[in-house]
């Protein structure tokens, strides 16, 4: 469904990824995993057309999408959530859903805002609220359901569980796995083994802008000294 | 009582006008982040063509709103048209583009209007059934101030409806915050950008053709609600369309009342108005930390310092200036110390925005007070032109170290806006200060000493000082200073967290860069015999942008290329009728066609060679 061939992207002049490759398959959950600063956000940026200079093929959807603008590349069904969250802050919650809002697809379930509202109960409570008086959980759930709201196929999430409570942490790992379960496909990126185990199929290691592993979790188990070198544990 | 009452509704009917054409600005600046100086032809556009329909369907009420209306929709029409050929293709280029191509688009129109509708000012007819005065408290107040001043809130309701009760709006609302993530959920924004275009035009032509039963329509429309307008969207903070109005309203009112005090004022009160805001709201009264920032930008390239190659190049060029009166008439001596003092210009402007990251709407500022300044030395003090030309500086460095002190507690726009402030200030209070300097009549018989009065003189002692300044100023941009000042312009945050004191080094740096336009003021000064408040003014300010433009913001050699290709370039085509069209055009095409400016257009044509020849 998603399939990244020797990506490179450049900020300015800084080369930050370098023959990246990564493949995510139809209903997949896949970890991206790797230190801070070791390139995960860029990844997903470069896939999402967010980053101005990049080279390699990026084939989703059965196109080739690399060169095309953010825009495009959403309306072909990728959701992309920020690892900031990015909410309007000025906007309320029902408005910044409307935001996200796009035409069902017929190739990827449907989302109202009902529907996203029962999936995240907190934010039925204060739909009339702005975005900027959400707790920081709260705003990474109504930047999910944001996404959510363009009904796509496969959803890019950069880092869900960072910056936030250990409660809503185990939410988002349901979220996922009710993603999973309705059909979606999803690329995550994570620094915690732990967390992206529970949630994912494989996982993908990357460190200083190039990928070191790729496989199953059990293979990293086999291999202690691969998350080890490249993860923080 | 009665007096104060109709007061307060003139100044209530002007703001709506104001309100009108700052909001549209506002909101293109919102979701567009582009600053654009063509707004306030917008609004004289719509008040010429309200003026011919209006003549056109003369009389009745219903010919004169459907003409004001139809009025706005051209010039939203024409709006879309700039933003679709010219604007779409500059979103991703430095601020600094932007506003030089917008204004390009502003000599366009002058040159534009004058051919349709001459240079001529017209007085419109009045507007039908609004057309006498009512008595209120005792004081006539006329039909279609009252108008007016209903009209003002009620486009405002309009907006807000707009933005709060349709998808469109929202997305509007969304992009004003994070335009990256708009599109990233799906959004087109090059439709979303058109569309904040073509309202914010269409806002703007209103405002221009209310105007009609109040003013005559001139030339001089757009350049005069433009510093205004400016000052409404900052004080209301950049982006926020209930900020413009509240800020068009204080305005508005405060000059009704201020010029009952103190006539000359109404100059420089929004200035006033505006800097005293800023310093306790950096981002206005409504608006938000981060409004400030431009259109996101490619990460600079690091400035080089020139190879072998270049320096030899550039000291034959030197060499052959130099030697120039030898072989050359007089009026070229004359035009090439016109080139050095544009250079010099330019290289400190250059230092400001390029070395020091401050973008400066103003810098002519200091330029002007250092050519006054020479000149009242001359005449108030009776001092020589060796001490005069040393005078000069220190008063524009004084004048920089004063309003920099301002300038570098803000940034981005604001920054810019409040150093258009200062210069709109100074050039208030040169202007209305008859007494001192001479008002409009400027300063005359500044003339070099006897020994220096020829032209071929003249002209090597202005070499030694422009390019002395510009050497100055060059190895301060690779001293220890130039590199902090550097870093503070590439992370503000980091150069913080390692202990450097940011503001006091901007502030320096800013007080440098007035000195030494200073200098190039005093030199003009001196070359010309006389000075005017011009020297002063936005349009020198804006030249000085288009001069750093036109060589490139990225290479250190680019200001001296923008300035003499600027000079030799305003000196042909001034002798042209319909010049101004023609240099806009000029503007647009470097804008669009060389985003790199000359020195980068240069360089990308050696390396093609180069290429071409492996
Ligand atoms: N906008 C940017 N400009 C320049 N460098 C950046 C930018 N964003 C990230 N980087 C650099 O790119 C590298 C990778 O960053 P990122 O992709 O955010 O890593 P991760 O998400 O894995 O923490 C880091 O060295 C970071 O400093
Ligand atoms: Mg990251």
């Amino acid at each position: 469904m998603l399939d990244v061939k020797n990506l490179g992207a450049w900020y300015g002049r800084a080369q930050i990824l370098n023959g990246v490759s990564l493949s995510v398959g139809e209903n997949e959950v896949v970890a991206l995993m790797g230190r801070n600063g070791a390139g995960k956000s860029t990844t997903m940026k470069s896939i999402m057309g967010l980053v101005r200079h990049i080279n390699g093929t990026i084939r989703y959807a059965e196109r080739e999408v690399q060169g095309n603008t953010p825009h495009a590349i959403c309306r072909l069904g990728m959701g992309y959530v920020p690892e900031d969250r990015r909410i309007f802050g000025d906007l309320t919650i029902e408005e910044n859903l409307e935001v996200g809002r796009r035409e069902p697809r017929p190739d990827a379930p449907e989302w109202t805002q009902e529907h996203l509202f029962e999936l995240f109960p907190n934010l039925a409570e204060r739909r009339k609220n702005l975005g900027k008086q959400l707790s920081g959980g709260e705003q990474q759930m109504l930047t999910i359901a944001r996404t959510l709201m363009g009904n796509p196929k496969l959803v890019l999430l950069d880092e869900p569980s960072e910056g936030i409570a250990p409660v809503i942490v185990e939410q988002m790992a349901r979220v996922i796995a009710e993603l999973k379960r309705e059909g979606l496909s999803v690329l995550i990126s994570e620094q915690n083994l732990h967390f992206a185990r529970i949630v994912s199929d494989r996982a993908f290691i990357i460190e200083k802008g190039e990928m070191r592993f790729e496989g199953s979790f059990a293979d990293l188990d086999e291999n202690p000294e691969i998350s080890n070198t490249y993860l923080a544990v | 009582m009665g007096f104060y009452f109709a007061q307060l509704l003139t100044g209530l009917a002007n703001a709506s006008s104001l309100f009108l054409i700052a909001s549209g600005l506002s909101i293109i600046f919102g979701v567009t982040r582009i600053v654009n100086f063509a707004h306030g032809s917008f609004y004289m556009v719509g008040a010429y063509l309200a003026y011919t329909l209006v003549t056109h369907w003369s009389g009745s009420v219903l010919g004169f709103w459907v003409s004001v209306i139809l009025a706005a929709m051209i010039v939203g029409v024409i709006g879309l048209i700039i933003e679709l050929t010219i604007l779409r293709r500059i979103y991703h280029a430095p601020e600094l583009f932007q506003l030089v191509a917008t204004f390009g688009v502003v000599l366009i129109f002058q040159d534009g209007t004058l051919a349709i509708w001459g240079a001529e000012d017209l007085l419109g007819p009045r507007a039908p059934g609004l057309d006498s005065a009512v008595r209120i408290m005792g004081e006539p107040i006329p039909e279609y101030d009252l108008a007016l001043i209903a009209i003002g809130p009620v486009v405002l309701l309009a907006i807000w409806l707009l933005f709060h009760k349709t998808r469109w709006g929202v997305l509007v609302r969304a992009a004003t915050q994070d335009r990256e993530m708009v599109g990233a959920l799906g959004v087109n924004q090059a439709w979303l950008f058109s569309a904040a275009f073509v309202l914010g035009s269409f806002l703007a032509g209103l405002g221009g053709a209310l105007q009609i039963p109040r003013e005559a329509v001139s030339l001089q429309m757009d350049l005069s609600i433009i510093g205004e307008a400016f000052v409404v969207v900052v004080i209301g903070g950049m982006g926020s369309v209930s900020g413009a109005f509240v800020a068009a309203v204080l305005i508005s009112v405060l000059n009704a009342f201020a010029i009952l005090i103190f006539p000359q004022i109404s100059i420089v009160l929004p200035f006033v108005i505006m800097a005293i805001v800023l310093i306790f709201r950096p981002h206005g009264l409504f608006g938000k930390p981060g409004s400030e920032k431009g259109a996101p930008e490619e990460p600079d390239q690091p400035l080089a310092l020139m190879d072998q190659k270049s320096a030899m190049v550039l000291m034959a060029a030197l060499l052959v200036l130099a030697l120039s009166p030898l072989f050359t008439a007089d009026f070229t001596s004359v035009l090439m110390v016109d080139v050095m003092v544009a250079t010099l210009f330019a290289v400190s402007l250059h230092f400001m925005m390029g070395v020091g990251g401050m973008v400066s709407f103003g810098h002519a500022a200091y330029f002007g007070v250092g050519a006054y300044g020479a000149a009242m030395a001359v005449k108030f003090l009776g001092l020589g032109m060796i001490s005069a030309m040393l005078f000069g500086p220190v008063c524009a460095a004084i004048a920089a170290l004063f309003f920099g002190w301002f300038c570098v507690r803000l940034s981005g726009v604001y920054l810019a806006m409040l150093t258009l402030a200062a210069a709109q200030i100074l050039w208030g209070v040169t202007f209305q200060w008859q007494e001192f300097t001479g008002g409009d009549d400027g300063i005359l018989g500044v003339w070099p000493a006897k020994w220096a009065s020829s032209d071929k003189v003249y002209f090597y002692i202005a070499f030694v000082l422009c390019i002395g300044g510009i050497w100055a100023l060059r190895r301060v941009a690779f001293s220890p200073f130039g590199y902090i000042l550097r870093g503070i312009r590439d992370s503000q945050t980091r150069a913080e967290s390692i202990g450097i004191d940011t503001r006091f080094h901007q502030w320096m740096g800013f007080v440098l860069a007035g000195g030494f336009a200073g200098l190039a003021g005093v030199v003009f000064a001196f070359s010309k015999g006389s000075v005017f408040p011009d020297s002063l003014g936005i349009a020198l300010s804006i030249d000085g942008l288009i001069m750093v433009l036109l060589g490139g913001i990225h290479a250190l050699a680019g200001p001296i290329l923008g300035a003499g290709a600027f000079v030799l370039i305003e000196d042909w085509v001034t002798r042209l009728d319909y010049w101004r069209f023609i240099f806009g055009a000029i503007i647009l095409i470097v804008v669009l066609v060389a985003p790199d400016g000359i020195a980068g257009g240069v360089q990308r044509l050696l390396r093609g060679l180069k290429g071409g020849r492996a």
